[in-house]
């Protein structure tokens, strides 16, 4: 094992370039899906947390039991539409990583919209009576909202990106793993570990850990600095 | 427009099952500062909302002269002011969100700075306004309710939180502000504080009016044993009964 992890550091640390496109093919993917699940899943989740309509609490609570969408299944979900047969299976997308991101957006979209839900709900409960009064509409408070918990937000996407990049049954199964044009790290630390080839593996298992770990100690930082910047 | 006088006709409002409003009537002058006091729970913050038209009452209804009231530029000022993570101009320039929104930019501006000289923070205007002391919070959340210029401005307890020095800049502010011709309607705890402000007092008790004149004539000689006790401060002694 520690002649693996040997290895392993040293494929880092050398900036392997299979390492580094399986990376950087992830990364995009990820931060792809993450980008489109925020133009979607804020909005949701800003205008659901400043409005009351008959059967909020029914959509509020399938958004929630969303966040836990099985990854296999979303991908199955998106093989099944992307699919020659499939209603969109003309945009030749399977086994791409547009399938990828389709896939990946469908699972962190619902993450990002309840989550944003909850957050702009407790940030309503504070300041929504004083909008109401400012005579602002349901759109212009959920915006206000949303900047207000700006830094707050941060943690949802962070969130958002974590599920995205670690899951690894959805990207299998619409990108189906192929050698430099859909394989990600989770794909690869997969696959690697079944052929016996644990310094890629490890190697890989690193850079993503790492990447999580940096991704998440920048934003801290920088919502720590604005926190003490707007109290 | 000016507000004409505000006539309260008989509001009913309901909460939990209770009567927070039980038949409220007053007409309020349409000059002036109008203070409201009374026990917690008399209904003070729940008239105060429905005038601004946050809340609608059960039954029963505002009028303000002939019209209904949606004409009247209506600003209400909350016990705790409520501001986002922003710039102290961006949180005025809320004020105008919905008021100015005919406004172009350079006048939107003006009327910011404008609102921002007046409560005396011309020169925090780029400051976090979250990190200013709570006396400027409160000012902060006065220009916020000027800046559109309001006809009727609504205070719920603007100085419950804060020092003698902080309350005297915010009566000051509120006492210029009545004197320009806007109407004002205070809810207070604090009867010195009205005896400074205001003009006409309204006392309410279980969500009724129980006593309405002039300011320094309810203060010294109210009329009603329920305006008595509560200027005296004595616990009313039905709410032991009731309990």
């Amino acid at each position: 094992m520690m002649e693996s992890l040997g290895q392993a550091v040293l494929l880092v640390g050398t900036l392997d370039r299979e390492v580094a496109a399986i990376a950087l093919l992830s990364l995009r993917v990820s931060l792809t899906a993450v980008f489109l699940g925020c133009l979607v899943g804020v909005p949701l989740g800003a205008f659901l947390g400043v409005t009351r309509f008959p059967g909020r609490g029914v959509v509020v609570a399938v958004l929630n039991a969303f966040m836990g969408l099985p990854a296999v299944v979303v991908g199955l979900l998106v093989y099944l539409l992307l699919s020659r047969s499939g209603p969109l299976g003309g945009l030749g997308l399977l086994f791409t990583p547009g399938a990828m991101i389709v896939a990946q957006t469908l699972l962190v979209t619902p993450l990002i919209a309840a989550l944003v839900r909850q957050i702009v709900e407790d940030a309503d409960r504070e300041l929504g009576e004083q909008l109401r009064s400012l005579r602002l509409g349901s759109w212009r408070r959920a915006f206000v909202l949303v900047f207000d918990t700006r830094f707050s937000l941060v943690v949802a996407t962070l969130a958002a990106f974590g599920r995205a990049v670690s899951e690894v049954g959805a990207v299998l199964v619409v990108g189906g793993n192929i050698a430099g044009f859909t394989r990600t790290m989770t794909t690869a630390i997969s696959l690697e570990t079944q052929k016996g080839d644990l310094p890629l593996a490890l190697a890989l298992g690193l850079v993503l850990i790492g990447i999580v770990l940096a991704v998440n100690g920048l934003a801290s930082t920088v919502r720590a600095a604005a926190m003490r910047a707007y109290g | 427009m000016a507000v004409t006088p505000i006539v309260i006709s008989g509001l009913v409002f309901r909460r939990g099952g209770r009567a927070v409003l039980d038949g409220l009537t007053a007409s309020i002058a349409a000059t002036g500062i109008t203070a409201i006091v009374g026990p917690n729970g008399a209904g003070k913050s729940v008239t105060l909302r429905i005038l601004d038209g946050l809340l609608q009452p059960d039954a029963g209804e505002v009028r303000f002269g002939r019209g209904a009231g949606a004409d009247v530029r209506r600003a209400l000022v909350f016990q705790r002011p409520a501001l986002i993570r922003a710039s102290v101009e961006a949180n005025v320039a809320l004020g105008l969100a919905a008021a100015g929104s005919g406004l172009g930019r350079a006048a939107r501006r003006e009327r910011i700075a404008a609102a921002l000289h007046r409560v005396g923070l011309g020169d925090r205007a780029r400051d976090p306004a979250r990190k200013l002391s709570g006396g400027e919070q409160q000012r902060l959340a006065l220009a916020r309710a000027l800046v559109g210029g309001p006809d009727l401005l609504l205070l719920d307890e603007p100085t419950a939180n804060l020092d003698p020095g902080a309350t005297e800049a915010i009566e000051e502010l509120v006492r210029g502000e009545a004197a320009a011709g806007t109407k004002v309607i205070l809810v207070s705890h604090n009867l010195g504080q009205v005896a400074r402000l205001a003009d006409d007092l309204l006392v309410l008790d279980r969500g009724r009016a129980v006593e309405h004149g002039p300011a320094q004539a309810v203060l010294q000689a109210p009329r009603t044993a329920e305006a008595r006790a509560y200027l005296k401060g004595e616990l009313p002694w039905t709410a032991f009964a009731a309990a």
